[in-house]
Formats: structure tokens, C-alpha cells, sequence
């Protein structure tokens, strides 16, 4: 390295106030990265012990209201505290700039600020589960005005939260107009960075709105305020409506980043450019804006009108087709490629195959008739796991395995660490495929006890769920034992920028900023293009 | 395996078409994006690291291919499910209508005739019926899986669910919106009888014929029985646990603390009084959560009831 | 560090985040993260302006409440209305209008370094502002001494929470606006340097033209 970046940014300056304080991008997304690590964990864990309790239909091992208390907690702090910060908070705030070509995001003091702001909402969350909120994630009026829980707490914690993911999506917007090296034409940005900025244009527009419902809930719940609450002439649909205007964006804040990663991953271990580079690029801008207009797919059955229902399941079905394209994209970039199976290609594929699944599912239920059937059972959750997990969470340990040699400047055991990803696979679909057919058969969700008959879909899918933690646990052994030495600084031949310098990357990056001449994904001989 | 509950009302076919028609387009889909991605893993497997690879990026036919395909799919898919909704929100013109009222976490069902029911649905077959439904408190929701039907109930204003049951026979009702404690535990049944016997239960002949039968049951195992199907279980346990209201587990003879102050032993008169008048003496610890049985449970009833407390050591 | 090192300067980078020295290597420029002026401008205000964008979705979602429940309950909002004190609520409106009209001359001042000008401008924004809460104490005081509470009906819970949210901006924007002066006195902007002034300012046009819906929508139903 040259003088500017003679100490690499994991060394530069040590102590707690050196990464407390520091505004280097790369190591505000690795403290990310770790706080997002650990909520999955607390998260995961309330998870095993919501699946044991149904290793029976009566009382297993908590009582109904633990019970409620826990799977509001998993899925509050893997939607607030992991998943929407997430894959965009961690390797968004790493990746970026290496990307682009610049030395850091254009607002790097504003990035610290948003990463305290984290730790603040995460601390007012955690502070609120001493008196944990039953309400389930989604807050639904009128239970979460009359529960005795903390509500309040949780909501402020959440509200804050959502400042932070607000200023990390205008950091990365700005960035990525202003920084791009020269001769880096939006038609050159790396995949990666387009789904970072579609992700970003939602975080921006939509999480303002939970804001204002979080508010307003915590204002019925101190002020009596009113609007949500039917004994005081309010509405609790309107509720609904407000929650998912924000809600159902963000469920594309957690998938479009990770969709990102594979479009880096394929081409690297592909050895050839990403097929279609500007479908996917349109496809993931045209996801977020079509995503503000379908939330109402979440209450076809909550009392809204016939002719709303019919609007919202047109355009549910609108955005099942960017969707699609992409997925024939990354796979089509197989074909004739020079295919190598790393641990990261292997998340990446087992992401193409899950989130198909998961996004065909959608499918069941964007159709209004059987949404009827299958709303509120089993067969939501394993839609949503199977996107949010066999999507966004492979997608993320992808980028984990991928970037690792980057980030820590080390190698891995590839072949433990595939072994781990055959039981997260394994596991994975053991715990999430009976629930299909617990939906279908019309299990309802968030349900304590279950009649009998489907006990043995339940227990099984209990299994599932310590094949899968014998992965994860196996996985972060791997990772967090590298192998002895130092890595090189592009052990995967990748022509994208980020590998462009040592591993680990100094503090500033760059050198010098590059000028980039040629297409972002550089691989193969070129073809006379058919006319 | 099944994966599909019993079909029995005149929705069911419409919603299980559907069902078929996406799992079928799925498992096609899915079959063939995991054989490409096998295949090409195997096919293109790396030989060597200075292995050649055209750069194709583009390929028209294709891309038009896998976006004018899924688009037909969606459409198709789209227009099942607006028709089948089409019809199910569609009243028909004789429709009998029963209100339901949900609270936590008891479904109430009040009928034409003025009878009223607690967690049983009664319903003729082949009488297409709508449900008129409201909650006293927080948001329910109205399933009964077999039908194929569900609906949001809430408090500021009434929602419905129209159908026509296709076979008798007795059918699960869940509360599908979480609601609190019990959530699990408000259960019910729809009775679908045949015109005949929905008459006789009408009239009240077939209760006449249910507590003639029920005398040859001991009234301990009849008030074991009313426990479930009453909706006694959302709210009292029977193994000694606390929930919503008081466990049942060694309650007879027992020394009660209300909340004015004063106590009493629960013998057979305050069990019966707690019955039919649950707010006249509340146990200190608890709500005023618990509903009034008048009407719903006759004195033989009550009686088995208390016998089966007394069971209950 | 220690304890005592580490506290003052986290005080510090709250309290004066442009001067916090990060700790990275002394060999950089200056020990900031600088990209030249134009694109750091530039940055900045197109930064504000998605800011901005946030708010206009925060109060929509109260605007939107407002719309709903109007059409639901028109009578208790034109009587909620008329309850209002119409002249209060104008003198209020002229006064931020007002104020954003000071904004902008401080704005324009900056841009020609005359320091003096941008000093009384910011101040009299300030004051207007302060002013604008005193009448809303007074308002709010008046309703609960008549026993009128966020909660007693839907259009007073509307009005409370807008008019609220709205004066909590209201009080963002002092503080922003006072760390602008203070800085000013400082001297740290000219005329070379003066986008923090500039993006300020935005941020109180928005604060103002929030309240310009609010006004006719609140007091002029009846």
C-alpha cells in the first residue's frame, strides 16, 4: 500500500473509541454487521423455543402468554433489529464506495450518526422487553392499545430506528450520484449498488410512514387519541392500511440487497457478465415503485371493499414479473459460463431455487379467492420465511462467505463451511416446508395450541429446526476460525472494484480513484451480438 | 398425503381449482429452474481456471420468452382468483342470515328464530347463509377451513361472509386474527344438518332428544363434555394453571376472595350463580371478562357441570 | 482513554459534529473526509431535499387521517372548527410566513457575506418561532381549561397531533436554526461557505408550508 493507506482500515487506530468514533464506511458496516449478528441470534433463539412448544398441541414448555410474548419478540427484532437494517446497513455500508471508486459515502459523519441511532433504538427495544409486547410484529389495533405490555417502549424503539435506516438511505442515494469514479456511467454501477439504491428510494419513502403510525399508536395508547380504536369512533383498518403502506415496502428493503449480492456472486463464479444487466437493473427500480402500490394484499380479508381487493391482486401480480425476469437472468448467466461451486455460489444458488418458491407462493396468495383460504395460517409463514430466509438470509451469508477474504483479509475453510450450508439447506426446508401444508389443510397462524391432527407436521418441522441451528452454529464456528495467513487481495478473480485493492482495504480506499473505461462485469470473449 | 381439508361447501371447488392450478404452475416452474441450475453446474462445471466462456448478455427471444410467459401465468392466475371472489361476496337473493358476535374469546351466534348458540354453529345443508358479524372487543376472524371461508370481524362495523354448505357433517371454526391470550383456544363447530334435522333443532325438538340422550350419559362425563364444547376450556383449566379466569383444578369447597372484600366457599349455589350472573361475585385477580350462560345451558346442564368440577380434585 | 476523555467527546460530537476529528490516520487531508465544495454543496442540498421528502410522507400520513375521518364525521369537524380561535391561528400563520421570508433573506445575505444581515435574519426567524409556540401554549391552555384533551373526540385528536408533530418541528427548527447562528458568530460561513445555512433555510420553508396546509384544513371547516 501507499503512504495514504499504509495501515489497512481493521488496523488503523485501535481501542473502543477508534471504531466508536470512527467515520471510515467500512468500519461503521462491520459494527453493523456485528449488532445485525447478534439480534439474529437473540432472534433465532426465541424462534427454537416457539418451534419446541409445538412439539406438542397443549403446553410444552411455556405458557400461552410467553408464548405470544416470544413470537412477537422474533419477529420484531428480525424485521427491525436485523432484516431491514440488514444485508443495506452491513455490506451496503462496506461495499458502496469500494464499488463506485470512492474513498467513503458523501455524508460519513451523517453514517455514524445513523449507526448510534441503531444502537439508541436497539437499547429503548431491548429496554422494552421487560415488559414485552404479545401484539405480534404487526401491532394490529385494537389488542395493542389495550395490552398491558410495554407497547410504547417498543414502538419509540422502533421509531428511532427508523431515523436510522431514513439517513443511511439518503447517505447511499447521494453517494451514488455524486462519487461514481469518473468514466463510471449509471450504465456501469454494479448491481449491487442498483439494488442498494432501489432499497434506499423505499427506506426514504416509505419508512417515514411507520413513523407517523407509531406515533399516532403510542398517542391512542397515552392520549386516548382515538383514530384506530372503535369504541372511541376509530378505525382499526385504517390501522392496517397505514402499517402496511410501510410494511410491504419493506419487505422489498429486505429482499432487493440480497438480490443485489447474487447478481455479484453469479458472474464471479460463472466466469461471465450477469445476463441482462439493464433488465435487472430497470426490474429492481420498477419492484420499488410498484411496491407502494400493492399493500393492500395484506387485508384482503380485513373488511376493505370488493373493488379495492380487486385493484390491489392486479398489481400484486404486476410486480411478480420484474421478479421472474430476474430470476432467468441470474440463472441464464449459467449457461455456458465456467461454473466453480465456492461456499458463496452455493448460498447464491440455493437463494435462485428458495426464493422461487417462496415467490411462487406469493402467487397462492395474491389470487383473492384463495388468499380467503390461506390468509392468517401456516401458509404465510412459510411464504415469508421462504423468502426472507431462503431469500434475504442466503443471500446474506452469501455475501458473509463471498466478501469474507475482503473484509477480514483471511480465508476459510470452504469445505466445512459447505457442509454447514448443506444443513442450513436441509434444515431450512425440514422446518418450512410441512407448513405449507399445515396452511392448505388451514392451520391458523399464532397459535398457542393445535388440534391434534397436525401434530406430525409439526414435530417435523421442530426438527428442522436443530438441523438448521447445528448449520448456523457450524457456520459461524467456520467463520469466525479463519485459516492461518493472509489472504490475497482478490482470491476470486472478480473484475469488480472492491477487489481491486489489498484485502483488507486501507482506510481511504483507493490509491488513486480509477477511471473506469470498461463494462462492470468483464468476463468471457465478447460475442457478436445477434441483431 | 392430504394436504387439503374436506370440501364442503359450494366455494371449496372455486378455491381448490386454484390451489391446484398454482401448486401445478410451481411445481413445473420449480422442476425446471432446479434441473437449469443443476444442469448448468454440471454441464459447465470449471476445467480449468483459464477456461473460455462467451460473453452473452443478451438474447431477445428468450427475454421475451420468460417475461411474456410469467406475465400469462399471472393474468390467468389473477382472473380465477377474481372470479371465484366474484362470487363468493356475492349474496344470494335467499340467503338466511345468522348474527355472530366474536369476544375474547367466545363465538356467539344469534339465529333468526331468536335461538342462540355459544362456539356451535348450526346451519341446514345446501342454504346458502350470510353471516352478519361484529366484535365486541378486538379483531377476530371467522374460518371454518372445510368452507374455504374467512372474514376480519371487528367493532365499529359489520362484516359478512356468505356460503352454502354442500355436506353435512361437523366442521372446525378457528379464530384466525390473534387476539390475545386464547387466541388458540376460540374454537368451534359448524353443525351442517340436513333440512329435516335443522328443522327439529330449530323447533327445539332435537335439543328434547340431545338431554334424553344426555340423561343416559353420568353428569359428570356430560359437564366434561360441556367443558369443550361450551368454551369453558378458552378460559379455565382443568390442570391447575392460571389463565383468563380461574382454574377448575380443586375449586369445589374451595374459599373464595372476591373483590369487594368479602369470601365464600364455591359450593353448587355459587357455581351456578357464577354461571348465569358472572359479574355478582368476582375473584379478586380477575376481569369481568366472563360471559353470561343464561339461556345457553339448562339446569341439567349446570348440574353436570358442577358434578364435573367436583371431579376435579 | 479514559472515562472522562471519552464522555466530553462524545458531548463534543454532538454538539459540534463538523469539528469531531475521527480517528484515522494523521496522513490524510486534514483529518476530514473532504470532497471538493461544489460536489459537497450539491451533495448537501440534494440530501436536504430527500430529507424533506420524509417529512412530506410523515405529516401525509396525518393529512391522510385528517381526510378520512372528515369525510367520516363532517359535523364534529366544522363544530371541532369553529371551537378554534380563527384570529390566533391567522396571526400564526402570518408570522411563519413571515419567518420564511427572514430565512430567505439570510439565505441571500450569506451568499453576499453580509454577516450582519444574516445575524438579524436568523434572529427574527428565531423570534418568530418563539412566538408561534407562545400562542400555541396559549391555545392548547385555553382548550384544556375547558376540558377539551387530545383524546375527547376525533377531530380534537387530529388537531392536537398535527399541531403537535408540527411544533415539534417547529422546535427542531429553532434548535437548527440557533446552531446556525451560533456558528455564524463564530464565523464560520461566508459566502464561499454557506450550504448548512442554505439547507437550513429549507428545512424551515418545509416547517412553514406544512402549517399553511394545517391552518385552512384545521381553523377555516367552519
Amino acid at each position: 500500500m501507499s503512504e495514504v493507506n499504509e495501515k489497512n482500515y481493521l488496523e488503523n487506530g485501535e481501542g473502543f473509541a477508534s471504531w466508536f468514533f470512527t467515520v471510515d464506511h467500512k468500519r461503521i458496516g462491520v459494527m453493523y454487521l456485528w449488532a445485525i449478528a447478534v439480534f439474529f441470534i437473540i432472534a433465532a433463539i426465541a424462534s427454537f423455543l416457539v418451534r419446541f412448544e409445538h412439539l406438542t398441541p397443549g403446553q410444552t414448555i411455556v405458557s400461552a402468554d410467553t408464548y405470544n410474548v416470544l413470537f412477537t419478540l422474533h419477529g420484531s427484532m428480525m424485521v427491525f433489529l436485523f432484516i431491514v437494517p440488514g444485508v443495506a446497513a452491513s455490506f451496503g455500508n462496506f461495499l458502496i464506495p469500494l464499488m463506485i471508486g470512492a474513498k467513503d459515502v458523501i455524508f460519513p459523519k451523517l453514517n455514524l450518526y445513523s449507526f448510534w441511532i441503531y444502537l439508541a433504538g436497539a437499547a429503548i427495544f431491548m429496554i422494552a422487553l421487560a415488559g414485552p409486547a404479545d401484539t405480534g410484529w404487526t401491532f394490529y389495533t385494537p389488542y395493542s392499545i389495550e395490552t398491558g405490555a410495554n407497547v410504547i417502549l417498543i414502538t419509540l424503539g422502533i421509531f428511532v430506528l427508523g431515523f436510522s435506516s431514513i439517513l443511511t438511505g439518503i447517505n447511499f442515494i447521494v453517494t451514488m450520484h455524486k462519487l461514481r469514479a469518473p468514466g463510471m456511467t449509471w450504465d456501469r454501477l454494479p448491481l449491487f449498488c442498483w439494488a442498494a439504491y432501489a432499497t434506499s428510494l423505499l427506506q426514504v419513502l416509505a419508512t417515514p410512514v411507520v413513523g407517523i403510525t407509531l406515533l399516532l399508536l403510542i398517542g391512542e395508547r397515552y392520549f386516548g387519541l382515538g383514530f384506530f380504536d372503535p369504541a372511541r369512533g376509530g378505525d382499526p383498518v385504517m390501522f392496517q392500511h397505514f402499517f402496511w403502506f410501510y410494511s410491504h415496502p419493506a419487505v422489498y428493503i429486505m429482499i432487493l440487497p440480497a438480490m443485489g449480492i447474487i447478481s455479484e456472486i453469479m458472474p464471479v463464479f460463472s466466469r461471465k457478465p450477469i445476463f441482462g444487466y439493464k433488465a435487472i437493473a430497470y426490474a429492481s427500480l420498477a419492484i420499488a415503485l410498484i411496491s407502494f402500490l400493492v399493500w393492500g394484499h395484506h387485508m384482503f380479508v380485513s373488511g376493505q371493499s370488493k373493488l379495492v381487493n380487486i385493484i390491489f391482486s392486479v398489481i400484486t401480480y404486476a410486480v411478480a414479473v420484474p421478479t421472474a425476469i430476474k430470476v432467468f437472468n441470474w440463472l441464464w448467466t449459467m449457461h455456458k459460463g465456467s461454473i466453480e461451486l465456492s461456499t458463496a455460489m452455493l448460498y447464491s444458488l440455493a437463494f435462485i431455487f428458495l426464493f422461487t418458491i417462496g415467490g411462487l407462493t406469493g402467487l397462492f396468495l395474491g389470487a383473492l379467492a384463495a388468499d380467503v383460504h390461506l390468509h392468517d395460517t401456516y401458509f404465510v409463514v412459510a411464504h415469508m420465511h421462504y423468502v426472507m430466509i431462503g431469500g434475504t438470509v442466503f443471500g446474506f451469508f452469501a455475501a458473509l462467505h463471498f466478501w469474507y477474504p475482503k473484509m477480514w483479509g483471511r480465508m476459510f475453510d470452504e469445505f466445512k463451511a459447505k457442509i454447514a450450508f448443506v444443513l442450513i439447506f436441509i434444515g431450512f426446508n425440514v422446518v418450512f416446508f410441512p407448513q405449507f401444508i399445515m396452511g392448505t389443510l388451514g392451520m391458523p397462524r399464532r397459535y398457542f395450541n393445535y388440534a391434534p391432527e397436525f401434530q406430525s407436521l409439526h414435530q417435523i418441522s421442530t426438527y428442522g429446526t436443530w438441523i438448521i441451528g447445528a448449520g448456523f452454529i457450524l457456520m459461524l464456528w467456520v467463520l469466525m476460525r479463519p485459516l492461518p495467513g493472509k489472504a490475497p487481495g482478490n482470491p476470486y478473480r472478480s473484475v469488480s472494484l472492491e477487489w481491486s485493492m489489498d484485502s483488507p482495504p486501507g482506510t481511504f480506499n483507493f490509491d488513486e480513484i480509477p477511471t473506469i473505461t470498461e463494462p462492470v462485469y468483464n468476463y468471457g470473449t465478447k460475442v457478436e451480438e445477434e441483431s | 398425503m392430504n394436504w387439503l381439508p374436506q370440501s364442503a361447501s359450494t366455494f371449496a371447488p372455486g378455491v381448490d381449482l386454484i390451489l391446484w392450478l398454482v401448486t401445478i404452475i410451481s411445481v413445473l416452474s420449480c422442476v425446471l429452474i432446479g434441473f437449469l441450475l443443476v444442469y448448468f453446474c454440471v454441464k459447465y462445471k470449471r476445467k480449468s481456471d483459464n477456461d473460455q466462456t462467451p460473453a452473452i448478455t443478451h438474447d431477445s427471444f428468450l427475454e421475451t420468452l420468460w417475461t411474456v410467459i410469467p406475465t400469462i401465468l399471472c393474468i390467468v392466475i389473477f382472473l380465477y382468483g377474481y372470479i371465484y371472489y366474484d362470487e363468493y361476496t356475492t349474496t344470494p337473493k335467499n340467503a338466511v342470515e345468522i348474527n355472530v358476535t366474536a369476544k375474547q374469546w367466545i363465538w356467539s351466534f344469534d339465529y333468526s328464530n331468536g335461538k342462540k348458540t355459544l362456539n356451535e354453529l348450526y346451519v341446514p345443508v345446501n342454504q346458502p347463509i350470510r353471516l352478519v358479524m361484529q366484535s365486541d372487543d378486538v379483531l377476530h376472524s371467522f374460518f371454518v377451513p372445510a368452507f374455504r371461508v374467512k372474514q376480519d370481524v371487528m367493532g365499529n362495523r359489520y362484516t359478512y361472509i356468505n356460503f352454502t354448505a354442500t355436506k353435512e357433517g361437523v366442521y372446525d371454526l378457528y379464530c384466525t386474527e390473534y387476539c390475545g391470550t386464547a387466541h388458540s383456544d376460540m374454537l368451534g363447530k359448524v353443525h351442517v344438518l340436513s333440512k329435516a334435522k335443522f328443522a327439529s333443532w330449530e323447533d327445539g325438538s332435537a335439543d328434547k332428544a340431545l338431554k334424553a340422550s344426555a340423561a343416559n350419559i353420568p353428569p359428570a362425563e356430560l359437564g366434561k363434555q360441556l367443558y369443550s364444547s361450551k368454551g369453558c376450556v378458552a378460559c379455565h383449566s382443568i390442570d391447575g394453571a392460571d389463565g383468563v379466569g380461574p382454574t377448575w383444578k380443586g375449586l369445589f369447597g374451595k374459599k373464595r376472595l372476591f373483590v369487594d372484600g368479602s369470601s365464600a366457599a364455591a359450593d353448587e349455589n355459587y357455581i351456578k350463580e357464577s354461571i348465569l350472573y358472572p359479574g355478582e361475585k368476582m375473584v379478586e385477580g380477575y376481569g369481568p371478562v366472563m360471559p353470561s350462560y343464561k339461556g345457553l345451558l339448562d339446569d341439567s346442564e349446570i348440574t353436570a357441570i358442577i358434578e364435573y368440577i367436583k371431579t376435579l380434585k | 482513554m479514559g472515562f472522562f476523555d471519552v464522555t466530553s467527546k462524545i458531548i463534543k460530537s454532538i454538539a459540534y459534529p463538523s469539528e469531531m476529528v475521527p480517528s484515522i490516520d494523521d496522513h490524510a487531508d486534514d483529518g476530514e473526509h473532504h470532497f471538493d465544495p461544489v460536489t459537497e454543496h450539491e451533495s448537501a442540498k440534494l440530501g436536504m431535499w430527500l430529507f424533506l421528502a420524509t417529512e412530506l410522507l410523515l405529516f401525509g400520513g396525518l393529512f391522510a387521517a385528517y381526510a378520512i375521518y372528515r369525510a367520516k364525521y363532517p359535523e364534529m369537524f366544522m363544530d371541532g372548527s369553529k371551537s378554534l380561535d380563527v384570529v390566533l391561528g391567522t396571526v400564526n400563520t402570518v408570522i411563519l410566513i413571515f419567518s420564511s421570508l427572514t430565512v430567505a433573506v439570510a439565505v441571500k445575505a450569506i451568499q453576499e457575506n453580509r454577516i450582519k444581515l444574516v445575524k438579524l435574519m436568523l434572529w427574527i426567524t428565531i423570534i418568530c418561532a418563539a412566538i408561534f409556540a407562545v400562542n400555541k401554549y396559549f391555545e392548547y391552555t385555553y382548550k384544556f381549561s375547558k376540558g377539551i384533551f387530545p383524546g375527547t373526540d376525533i377531530f380534537y385528536s387530529i388537531y392536537f397531533a398535527s399541531t403537535g408533530v408540527h411544533m415539534l418541528h417547529v422546535f427542531i427548527g429553532m434548535i437548527v436554526l440557533g446552531i446556525l447562528l451560533r456558528k455564524v458568530y463564530k464565523g464560520k460561513y461566508s459566502k464561499e461557505n454557506f450550504t448548512a445555512i442554505e439547507i437550513g433555510g429549507l428545512y424551515w420553508h418545509l416547517v412553514d408550508l406544512i402549517w399553511i396546509y394545517l391552518f385552512p384544513l384545521l381553523y377555516l371547516v367552519g
